[in-house]
């Protein structure tokens, strides 16, 4: 058992003189414990706990998930299956690899990453081990990847749910629990061109989930540093500045400017300056442009920035994907570790949602406001100083990525399925084997295990003596496509009826053809 | 709020009676000390951690990953994701649809389902909300999504990680964040035709997968029980017998006997009969030949397990898979809250790992006891639940790893209140 030793009495009152001594006084047992001997004693009194039978041994079940989760019914895992397929494909083209991280990292991994955000991360309890937390990103589990295993390029991406304690209060129907969908190219390379990939892939997967038209704002920190400065915004408000302009996306700018000026104290030639640049939109021409702005270029950062986007834009050029994206500089977004370049991919027409949309939930550290920007599906840019932070001799290794809004997606998907007329199948059985009188079970689990033997999707009811009535239901609630039906004659005939669900069409099919058969039609719808 | 009615309360109550309290007496303070009094202290000695700093406050950055935990690289994740496109195909191909659930449930949810085990459960932080913990498997979510929607008819997978703040000292190499892979058919059915379902996908899952010989061993907790009681074992001692007989796999059996006799009070007459019968392995046979086997037949419940086996084995020759299933008296594993088909698959050879591996992580609610039985995907078939555990293996020359799905049946008594 531990001694208790006078010298911890002065360890503890002296190591943290945080909070007052007189609440020491007050725990039993107190002086001279040690963290591990707490460790120790706390694992011993919850094993003693478990013995007694833990907590109130109810026996009934809550029928609720926690506040901010939800189930994941078929139908929707059916849709996620389709949205996930379209977007690894599209970064296993452009040759990305994954990886996977576990669902909680020690707590002083997450410390001092998210800013004031750190009060939504959601802690393990104290169990006597390590003190653990909810990952709330999947950025810092990178860079901790990164250092730990010395990688200094890699292209990867990471499907997994995070997970933050958000005031539902302030963002109604926002998930506690939501996926987020990350790819970053880390590794120091020629400027520009992989942050060029980057926006490619954007494209791409918008494109591909068919979600109607779309754009692509860039902008990026140097540009916007430099345009403060040069609009005589003093460096400290740099970023509650930031933050201002970023809500042009929601506010009018009479709005803005008031908070810039009333609640923030710049000057209103300041505002009217930076209200000036804001109001900038265009392509390569407008970052020429303001290369040869008497203001801007005076700023050596903000030339480096408007340099790179004229490269940026060049690449996208023979990218072929112009068209849809925009130099905006009221672009100001989630900038607390971003270094450069930034983007937003915004929808130009949102669905009417019959109840609120989830909040934008995109992955940016802390940064990230993520009001209910209801049209924003993915967000990102370069940061160069993130990995640096975890690594012991703060070797830096630059990243540049994107997050995208995939609950937002869902959330699309889930409306579009529903308006539509066609049901969203939530197996892929094509056959059902029925049977068209009585004590033909046995031939039924016979054929199912040839078609399943040769690699068809096939099911049969399990009833001794099932109604073909029930049966052909079964096939209409489920959307399967074909039914294969035994009977006495046919099985004297050697042929398995074939029957069209849709059309009602039968025809009769050798036995020997039948898994070609089946094959056939099914390749074909 | 439906409740799911007794059969829970007797999986329950089964679960927590199962070991000794012996240790309690190592335990300081021990005599007199209520729950809420364990809480009151464990929360005094937590506050004086917090007090002195948590872990150590250092502000560099640790470079691990929490105890129990590990990241995936690509090579990893490229076997994982052909593994699991394996699975779910093999699901897909059988009509089965997935779910999923949050990583956390209400605490309440998981209280009193996994008795003993429940210490092993995370929580989390009381940050002034609602309790949660981290769902210890996939089972009890199951059974939560589907009283909350009303769904008596379901065939699901679900593919998802689980969590269990395993003793590291007790069971080296284990993991406390592991994947598990669920497949059940909840629904009221002809006797056997999902059962023979459920062993089809085993076996084809297997087969894929090309690890090498397997055999799926089947039993009946019927059969079990009927056994035990024409051979004298009192109603009392079933359970404790039967995990004894569960330990045939690793050791021989005379000390199997030693331990029935010595240690949990069973006659030698009454071992010996057992062991008759535990070494008694076969098909359709066998079970045609134990339904006239004159002291079991004096059993009615080992009479309706065989003459289900029966039943289940001209289903799986209609699936042409009764080359790798054995009818085999000695499976015993996982009882607690099986009630009828139960089958566990095994490898017939294993590859040599360098490395200790991680302890067989079942899923099983508590009753498995889960020692290192290397070569074991486990499955088992009650009539109303049904589970197979998996085994993570690693095989360092070929840098491959194994793991294998946890698949199971299970289905709920709807209270009919």
């Amino acid at each position: 058992m531990a001694t208790l030793g006078l010298t911890c009495v002065h360890l503890c009152a002296g190591l943290m003189g945080r909070r007052a001594a007189s609440s020491l006084r007050s725990l039993r047992c107190v002086s001279g414990m040690t963290v591990s001997q707490i460790d120790e004693e706390v694992a011993k009194l919850l094993e003693l706990k478990a013995q007694l039978g833990g907590d109130d041994g109810k026996q009934t079940f809550v029928l609720k998930t926690a506040k901010g989760t939800r189930d994941y019914n078929p139908k929707q895992m059916a849709i996620r299956e389709k949205v996930f397929n379209t977007i690894v494909s599209c970064f296993k083209r452009h040759g990305a690899e994954t990886i996977d991280t576990p669902v909680f990292e020690l707590k002083e991994t997450l410390t001092g990453k998210y800013g004031e955000d750190s009060k939504l991360i959601y802690d393990l309890k104290d169990q006597g081990g390590e003190l653990l937390s909810l990952r709330y990103d999947l950025t810092v589990p990178f860079a901790r990847y990164l250092a730990m295993n010395k990688i200094t390029n890699i292209k990867r991406y990471h499907i997994a749910k995070v997970y933050r304690r958000d005031n539902p209060a302030m963002t109604r129907g926002r998930y506690r629990e939501f996926y987020q969908c990350d790819f970053d190219i880390a590794g120091q390379y020629d400027p520009m061109i992989p942050d060029a990939e980057c926006l490619k892939i954007v494209y791409e997967i918008l494109s591909e989930l068919d979600l109607g038209d779309f754009h692509i704002k860039v902008n990026d920190r140097r540009i916007l540093d430099g345009m403060f400065a040069v609009c005589g915004v003093p460096d400290e408000k740099f970023r509650t500045i930031c933050s201002t302009v970023d809500k042009l996306d929601k506010m009018l700018w009479e709005d803005v400017k008031n908070e810039m000026v009333k609640e923030k104290g710049l000057t209103e030639e300041a505002a009217d300056q930076i209200g000036e640049y804001v109001s900038m939109q265009g392509g390569m021409d407008l970052a020429e442009r303001l290369l040869h702005d008497p203001k801007l270029s005076q700023s050596k950062q903000a030339c480096a920035g408007l340099t790179d986007m004229k490269q940026l834009f060049s690449y996208l050029q023979l990218f072929q994907i112009t068209d849809k994206v925009v130099f905006d500089l009221s672009l100001a977004r989630g900038l607390d570790y971003y270094t450069g370049v930034i983007y937003e991919a915004v929808l130009c027409q949102t669905l009417q949602a019959p109840t609120p949309a989830p909040a934008e939930q995109n992955g940016a550290v802390s940064g990230e406001e993520g009001g209910v920007s209801v049209g924003s599906v993915a967000g990102g840019g370069r940061y160069d100083g993130l990995v640096g932070m975890f690594d012991p001799k703060g070797r830096k290794v630059p990243c540049v990525g994107v997050s995208i809004g995939i609950e937002r997606i869902f959330s699309i998907m889930e409306q579009k399925a529903e308006l539509s007329a066609e049901k969203v199948r939530t197996t892929e059985t094509q056959v059902l084997v029925a049977s068209a009188q009585k004590n033909l079970l046995e031939e039924r689990l016979r054929l199912t295990a040839e078609l399943w033997n040769a690699g068809i999707k096939a099911e049969l009811l399990y009833k001794k003596n099932p109604k073909l009535l029930t049966q052909l239901q079964h096939c209409e609630e489920t959307g399967i496509p074909l039914v294969a039906i035994l009977g006495e004659q046919e099985l004297k005939d050697g042929v398995v009826k074939v029957r069209n669900v849709a059309t009602r069409e039968e025809v009769d099919v050798s036995r020997a053809e039948l898994v070609e058969e089946i094959k056939k039609r099914t390749s074909e719808s | 709020m439906a409740t799911l009615g007794l059969t829970c309360v007797h999986l329950c109550a089964g679960l927590m009676g199962r070991r000794a309290a012996s240790s309690l007496r190592s335990l300081r303070c021990v005599s007199g000390m209520t729950v809420s009094q364990i809480d009151e202290e464990v929360a005094k000695l937590l506050e004086l951690k917090a007090q002195l700093g948590g872990d150590d406050g250092k502000q560099t950055f640790v470079l691990k990953t929490a105890k129990g935990t590990r990241d995936y690289n690509p090579k990893q994740m490229a076997i994982r994701e052909k593994v699991f496109n394996t699975i779910v195909s093999c699901f897909k191909r059988h009509g089965a649809e997935t779910i999923d659930t949050p990583v956390f449930e209400l605490k309440e949810t998981l209280t009193g389902k996994y008795g003993e085990d429940s210490k092993l459960i995370y929580d989390l932080k009381d940050q002034g909300g609602e309790l949660l913990s981290l769902r210890y498997d996939l089972t009890v979510p199951f059974a939560r999504y589907l009283a909350m929607n009303k769904i008596t008819n379901i065939k699901r997978y679900h593919i998802a990680k689980v969590y269990r703040r395993d003793n590291p000292a007790m069971t080296r190499g284990r993991y406390r964040e592991f994947y598990q892979c669920d497949f059940d058919i909840a629904g009221q059915y002809d006797p056997m035709i999902p059962d023979a379902e459920c062993l089809k996908i085993v076996y084809e899952i297997l087969s894929e997968l090309d690890l090498g010989d397997f055999h799926i061993k089947v039993n009946d907790r019927r059969i079990l029980d009927g056994m035990f009681a024409v051979c004298g074992v009192p109603d009392e001692k079933f359970r404790t017998i039967c995990s004894t007989v569960d330990k045939l796999d690793k050791m021989l059996w005379e000390d199997v006997k030693n331990e029935m006799v010595k240690e949990k009070g069973l006659t030698e007459e009454a071992a010996d009969q057992i062991g008759e019968y535990v070494s008694m392995q076969g098909g359709m046979d066998l079970a045609e030949r134990l339904l006239h086997d004159p002291k079991l037949s004096q059993s009615k419940q080992a009479c309706a397990g065989l003459t289900d086996m029966k039943q289940l084995f001209s289903y799986l020759q209609l699936f042409q898979i009764t080359d790798k299933v054995v009818f085999d008296l000695s499976l015993a594993r996982g009882l607690d809250y099986y009630t009828g088909v139960i089958y566990e698959a095994v490898l017939c050879q294993t590859l040599q790992a360098p490395t200790p591996a991680p302890a067989e992580q079942n899923g099983a609610v508590s009753g498995e006891e889960g020692g290192v039985s290397v070569g074991s995907v486990a499955g088992k078939c009650p009539a109303w639940g049904r589970k197979q555990s998996c085994q993570q293996r690693r095989c360092a020359p070929q840098k491959l790893k194994f793991w294998w799905p946890q698949h199971r049946r299970t289905f709920w008594k709807r209270d009919s209140g």
